[in-house]
Order: structure tokens, then C-alpha cells, then sequence
């Protein structure tokens, strides 16, 4: 059991996301940056779909009631223990009453902490994944308690030396490939698109990224069809919108681009005025 | 049935109107070959069971209080508002497939006369159980949610419930047939619906 003293600025538990249940329209969500999440797992010994803390920006302040091992990935926010610093992409051990906090974020935008046996919180539609509307929470707060597996001897896990590539977190370039309606384009249009070094506007959160400036374009709205965490859909008004995990199951809008599942991690650690460009796999 | 050929990879697929996604868990190697694959599965189903499908009967209240745009689409669109209401209800849409918010049936088979464009500016609040119309649409808010359609009425039926399995009580394929009710009646199956026993299969439409 882990006590949230606070929950900076939005925290939540997420695991690999909400699978078979899109034809109900239920979004299928899980850890924005997949890779981060997993290897935290990896670290803990943990199966690499289980519940981890997703932070954002800003860090939690926890206290650990149990003894535990927990790792922490993705995004620097300069994470201490009990007011010390403690060295990401490692095992750790925390002991009952140990408190974990952060600092400065130095780099990336989202940080993930996983805990021995993942975190053991609400399970509904066959994920621990919070969203609003599924979830009871959609996000943790103050005095919460989240349920973790107890585990009686603290082993570290043998492959506690795993390297992390850490590289994604400063990467630029994402990676696409050509989407539905690309091929609508013209080819001044895709031209643009493809040589335009775009800035992640503020509207970007777990549903979508909006990316900066407008392409201008004359492309027909679609029959609503199905889109993907990673479809970068073209709005009449030139806005390309990134989809992410908790994106909506169907769209009307054209399909210009498909984000690679890489592509996708490296842009869950952008933030606000972060630049970018975009570049075709093949 | 594709879902079924390839169990073992767990691949999920989503229909909508007129295209289909196939999601797989791994990477695919060679596009052409999966393409080949599907080709063969659908034409090897020479007889393709039709999967069985339903026809619901959903309650709406089209007064006053829940049609909070019913006056300016009657105006916008010259028909009275009996003759919206009554145009509405006498209809029976199919669900294509049910996207945008858990829960949200995509309806087809809106007469004509009730086609309306969108408003330009979307409401930011519409109520869950707002039905409303939207271009060549018709369709109900399953959650509290923004939205650009003209309301005309609420059901007090409960389209999504994330504790149910499956969530949905309605899929793709079924029909819906919507049904006039009072304000009375709404408030009365309101509590009904909340009650954990209610059975959905009350609202099959039998013909």
C-alpha cells in the first residue's frame, strides 16, 4: 500500500490500456509512453503490462506503508528518497515509512514509477487504466491509498542492470507512415508536411496532440472511420491533430498520418513549445 | 470471424461505415500476404450466417425541458414539432457501429426531412441521454460530453455501463426504434434503470 501525500500535477495509474472493448467505443488508453512503462516493469521483475504510476510534469509525493521495490523511468523530474537523491532506471529498495518525492523536471515530460507485483487498483473492462467515464477515478489525489502487491522478501530482480535507452527522450523526429487519405494530398501539401518543423501547440494531453502551424489544405471530411493512437488526422481549418491512448475510437477527419509505436512514446515527452519534425518510415 | 481465424494472435477489428480496421499485436512482415489471407476468408464464406440481430425500443421525452433546441430546428427546418417528433419515433435505424464516446450508436436511416447541418458553435455541456440530430444522424449522448447537434429530446436508458460485460447492451447490427414517453414516465424508468436488476431485454421490440 502506497499513501499519495500529494499528486502533482496529474498523476494516474495506467497499464497496457483497454483491449477488445473499441467496438463499444471505449477508448483503448494505457501508459502514453509504453516503453518507459514496460521497462520500469522490467525492472521490478514485473510482467510488462502491469499497473505503473503515470506523472506529468510535476511529480507525486508518496509514502510507502509496506516494504517494496520500486523503479522509476521516462522523464528526469529528479526523484528523491527520503530527501535524497535516487538514481532512475535502477531497482530500489523502499522501506515502511520511507517517503518518495520529486524536483526539477530536467528532461522529457512524463515519468513512470513501477512497484514489486504492479499496482493492484480497480480493474474495470479488463484494465487498471484510468479515464473518466470508465474509472471511478481518473486520476490519484491526496490521501489515496493505492493497493500493492505485499511482497515478503526483497530480492532485487536478477536483471536489475538492464540498459535503458534513454536517447527517444531527446529524439525530434517522428516517424510516420502514410495514413488513409495521405494520398489526397497534393504534393505541395505533402511537401509541407513533410519538411515543416512543427511545435506541439498547448492543447496536448492524453487524448491528442495539436501540432503547430496549420497546413492549409482542401481535403473533403471522411466518412466517419476508425482511427488509432497515433493518427494524425488534417481538420479543414489545417490543424493536424496527433491522436494518443485515450483517443476517441472512430473520426471523421482525414487520416493524413500514422505515428510508429515509437513515435508515439517520444511524443508523450514533449510538452508545450517542444519542436518537431516529421518523417516518413519507407 | 476474423477475430476467430486469428485467436492466436489476438487481433481486435472495428467496423464502421464503409471501412474496416484489423489491429494486430504483432508487426506484420509482408502487407500483401495479410491482405491475400483476409481475401481468402471472406471468400470462403460462401454462406455467411446472418449473426442474429435485435430491434430495442428506447424510450425519449421530447418535452420542453429535455428539447432544448427543438424550437430553432423546427423553425430552421419549417416542420412543426409534432411532425419532427412523430417523424423521429415512426423510424427504425440501424447501429452501423458505435464510436466517438463509449456507448455512442452510430444510427442510420434518418428521414430525409430531418436532416440538418451541425450547429456551427458546439454546446459544451449536452446532458447524457440528450438525442439529438446531426447532419444526416440521429443519435443519443451516452455521457455528459460537448457536442454540435440540435437536442430534440432525452432517454433515460443507461447506453454504456463500464461495470456490465459487455458495457454496451446494444452492438452493431441491432436496430433501434425510439419511443415517445411523458416526463412522468422518464423520471419513473430513471430509477428503474439504476436499480442493478433491471433487465435490458424489457425493451426488445417484438415483431
Amino acid at each position: 500500500m502506497i499513501k499519495v501525500i500529494k499528486p502533482g500535477f496529474y498523476s494516474m495509474i495506467q497499464d497496457q490500456g483497454r483491449l477488445g472493448h473499441r467496438s463499444f467505443g471505449v477508448p483503448v488508453s494505457g501508459a502514453m509512453d509504453s516503453y518507459s512503462s514496460q521497462f520500469a516493469n522490467k525492472l521490478v521483475g514485473n510482467d510488462k503490462a502491469a499497473a505503473v504510476l503515470e506523472m506529468t510534469m510535476t511529480g507525486a509525493d508518496l509514502l510507502f506503508l509496506e516494504p517494496t521495490t520500486i523503479a522509476i523511468t521516462g522523464a528526469d523530474m529528479s526523484p528523491k528518497l527520503n530527501s535524497e537523491a535516487i538514481a532512475m532506471f535502477k531497482s530500489i529498495i523502499v522501506h515502511k515509512g520511507d517517503t518518495l518525492a520529486f524536483g526539477r523536471l530536467e528532461t522529457g515530460f512524463r515519468a513512470y514509477m513501477a512497484v514489486k507485483g504492479g499496482f493492484l487498483t480497480d480493474m474495470v473492462l479488463g484494465s487498471r487504466s484510468m479515464l473518466k467515464g470508465i474509472t471511478d477515478d481518473f486520476r490519484i489525489q491526496k490521501d489515496d491509498c493505492l493497493d500493492t502487491m505485499k511482497s515478503s522478501k526483497l530480492i532485487l530482480p536478477k536483471n536489475a542492470k538492464l540498459k535503458f535507452d534513454a536517447s527517444y527522450l531527446d529524439e525530434d523526429t517522428l516517424r510516420v507512415m502514410k495514413g488513409p487519405e495521405f494520398n489526397k494530398l497534393s504534393k505541395d501539401q505533402r511537401d509541407l508536411l513533410l519538411n515543416t518543423t512543427f511545435e506541439v501547440s498547448k492543447y496536448n494531453n492524453r487524448m491528442a496532440y495539436q501540432l503547430q502551424p496549420l497546413i492549409q489544405n482542401d481535403l473533403k471530411s471522411i466518412l466517419t472511420s476508425p482511427v488509432l493512437p497515433g493518427t494524425v488526422q488534417l481538420t479543414p481549418s489545417g490543424q493536424l491533430i496527433v491522436l494518443m491512448r485515450d483517443c476517441q475510437t472512430t473520426g471523421g477527419y482525414p487520416r493524413v498520418l500514422q505515428l510508429t509505436e515509437k513515435s508515439i512514446n517520444i511524443l508523450s515527452q514533449k510538452t508545450t513549445g517542444n519542436h518537431l519534425k516529421i518523417r516518413l518510415k519507407y | 470471424m476474423i477475430e476467430i481465424k486469428y485467436v492466436k494472435q489476438s487481433v481486435y477489428v472495428i467496423s464502421s461505415y464503409s471501412s474496416i480496421l484489423i489491429i494486430y499485436s504483432k508487426d506484420i512482415d509482408y502487407v500483401n500476404d495479410v491482405f491475400l489471407d483476409l481475401e481468402e476468408l471472406y471468400s470462403s464464406q460462401k454462406n455467411t450466417k446472418q449473426t442474429e440481430s435485435k430491434i430495442f425500443r428506447i424510450p425519449v421525452c421530447y418535452e420542453d425541458e429535455f428539447a432544448m433546441d427543438l424550437d430553432s430546428y423546427s423553425e430552421e427546418i419549417d416542420r412543426s414539432k409534432e411532425d419532427i417528433i412523430t417523424m423521429h419515433f415512426n423510424t427504425i435505424y440501424t447501429v452501423f457501429f458505435i464510436g466517438f464516446l463509449p456507448g455512442f450508436l452510430y444510427l442510420g436511416g434518418l428521414v430525409p426531412e430531418l436532416h440538418l447541418d451541425r450547429k456551427t458553435t458546439p454546446n459544451l455541456n449536452i446532458k447524457k441521454g440528450s438525442v439529438g440530430i446531426g447532419g444526416k444522424q440521429t443519435g443519443i449522448y451516452p455521457q455528459d460530453s460537448p457536442g454540435g447537434w440540435h437536442i430534440i429530446g432525452n432517454s433515460p436508458i443507461e447506453l454504456f455501463n463500464p461495470k456490465h460485460n459487455p458495457p454496451c447492451f446494444i452492438k452493431a447490427g441491432d436496430s433501434v426504434k425510439f419511443h415517445p414517453i411523458s416526463k412522468l414516465e422518464h423520471q419513473k424508468m430513471k430509477s428503474e434503470i439504476n436499480n442493478p436488476k433491471f433487465d435490458f431485454k424489457t425493451l426488445l421490440l417484438n415483431d
